[in-house]
């Protein structure tokens, strides 16, 4: 075979070791929650609220957005993130004000706007409970590429949905900026808003 | 599984992507095309050597677009199977085939008499392919890519960015396609970068350890080292620790076999060369009129 001279071969393992060497450092995030800017899509969503009403992601420009995707007969979860997260905003105080909680139902069948309406309001004024059509739940979940199932239904027709565990947190400007999941604790989501609302 | 994906669903792309289904239609149609213009003369392609093309066609086309791929971003074993696919058993039965003479002529006509390329797009990938096929770099870029992806903070915006994500799978499959052509392609096929079998058998066989390691390493890991799968949801209920003892046991086993298949088709190259060489030197010595065989 054609000979490659030995310094390129050379040059070009080395840039490969810098290169993963890079990746690998990356620095530590200055968030304690995990930082997916630039990774995650925009917020973009057509559901209904807990009032019946059309709602957009437009109609949260300017505030900071968590959206929670969960259902409400859920046992553990949901209750503890969405409790985490309600304690999240109370230590934030007043700044909350600009902090909008959406959970998004993937039980839409069993999570009716009645339904809905009655389990965010447990959670505080700042959390929206949101549903769609399985056509619009298909849509947020390739966009931001999360998964659910229902199991089994038992003797009474109940059943468990498994459901993806992440909080996306999304600027004023609808961009992705971070992750929180449920081993998270209050404090950190609450000083890691406090930042964002600071920076925006 | 949303309810109204009907059985037929399943064979439909999760998230269609353009790239995947031109570059497999091309390829098809110009091996296709390259089969009938075969036909009539001497290397006419026989049935088993285009079902072997179009499976490993079919099986890279079905983990990238078909619902398995809703699954392997949603399973880490599903995940380990899709890159078995991509990065093994897909190559290994396209390069077996030898397909390039057979897409060469399904080139049409006018097309082919513009194949050449201007040097200076045609120089820097000269270069680039023989870095890449280097008989240093390519096994280390090889195993440097599975281990690249796997890396727990990597796999885990690979799996959250939909860019990354297909950024992923093609380098698996071109990385597969150029490292499975060098290692198992006849020498004569590679014209002036070809590499010895001798060297082929020494690469294949060290490729297979740190895919033993890491396999390993994987699968008996006590706690969960992707979380994404958490994050984002399981595709169905399975227990963080057995998917990722199966996503293990993937990288391990069927990974590292396929170096003994490479060995075995290195092997069958060498004894087709020494044949190959015994019958000319039986026609050199008949040509002489010495008449006996060596």
């Amino acid at each position: 075979m054609t000979r490659l001279p030995p310094r390129l071969v050379a040059v070009a393992l080395a840039a490969a070791l810098v290169v993963g060497l890079a990746a690998c450092a990356g620095g530590g995030p200055p968030y304690a929650l995990r930082n997916i800017a630039g990774l995650v899509a925009p917020l973009r969503f057509h559901l209904t609220n807990q009032d019946n009403q059309a709602v957009t992601a437009e109609d949260y420009r300017h505030e900071l957005v968590l959206l929670y995707f969960g259902y409400t007969e859920c046992t553990d979860e949901c209750p503890t993130t969405l409790a985490m997260l309600a304690n999240a905003l109370h230590t934030l105080g007043p700044e909350a004000s600009k902090v909008r909680v959406l959970f998004v139902s993937v039980d839409p069948q069993r999570d009716t706007t009645a339904v809905l309406r009655r389990y965010v309001d447990n959670f505080g004024p700042d959390f929206v409970g949101l549903r769609g059509g399985p056509a619009e739940l298909t849509t947020l979940s390739k966009r931001y590429r999360i998964a659910y199932h229902y199991e089994k239904p038992d003797r009474y027709g109940n059943y468990a949905v498994d459901h993806s565990n992440a909080v996306f947190i999304f600027d004023g400007d609808g961009r992705a900026r971070l992750l929180a999941q449920s081993d998270n604790t209050a404090r950190q989501v609450a000083s890691d808003l406090s930042r964002l609302l600071a920076s925006s | 599984m949303p309810a109204f994906v009907s059985d037929l669903g399943y064979l439909l792309p999760w998230q269609f992507s353009p790239t995947v289904f031109v570059t497999c239609a091309i390829v098809v149609a110009l091996y296709v095309r390259g089969l009938r213009a075969l036909r009539r003369g001497p290397d006419r392609v026989g049935f088993w050597r285009a079902f072997t093309f179009f499976l490993g066609v079919a099986l890279n086309y079905a983990v990238l677009q078909t619902y398995v791929d809703f699954l392997a971003q949603h399973m880490f074993w599903i995940h380990r199977f899709q890159h078995l696919i991509l990065h093994h058993i897909g190559p290994v039965l396209i390069v077996l085939t030898a397909p390039g003479p057979v897409l060469r002529a399904g080139i049409p006509a006018g097309l082919a008499g513009r194949r050449r390329i201007a040097a200076w797009i045609r120089r820097p990938l000269q270069l680039l392919f023989r870095v890449i096929q280097h008989p240093l770099i390519a096994p280390t870029l090889f195993v440097g890519l599975i281990f690249f992806w796997l890396t727990p903070s990597i796999h885990f915006n690979a799996m959250l960015d939909a860019r990354r994500y297909l950024l992923m799978n093609w380098s698996m499959l071109a990385d597969g396609l150029l490292f499975w052509w060098l290692m198992l392609a006849p020498r004569q096929a590679q014209g002036s970068a070809a590499l010895g079998y001798g060297a082929r058998i020494l690469i294949l066989t060290i490729v297979a350890v740190p895919q033993i390691l890491l396999g390993a390493y994987i699968a008996l890991h006590a706690t969960p080292l992707y979380d994404i799968y958490a994050v984002c949801g399981r595709a169905w209920d399975i227990s963080p620790i057995e998917d990722q003892q199966i996503g293990g046991l993937l990288t391990w086993i069927p990974a590292a076999m396929m170096s003994l298949v490479g060995v075995l088709v290195v092997l069958h190259h060498i004894l087709h060369d020494s044949e190959a060489t015994a019958r000319r030197m039986h026609a050199h010595v008949a040509a002489d009129g010495s008449g006996a065989p060596a």
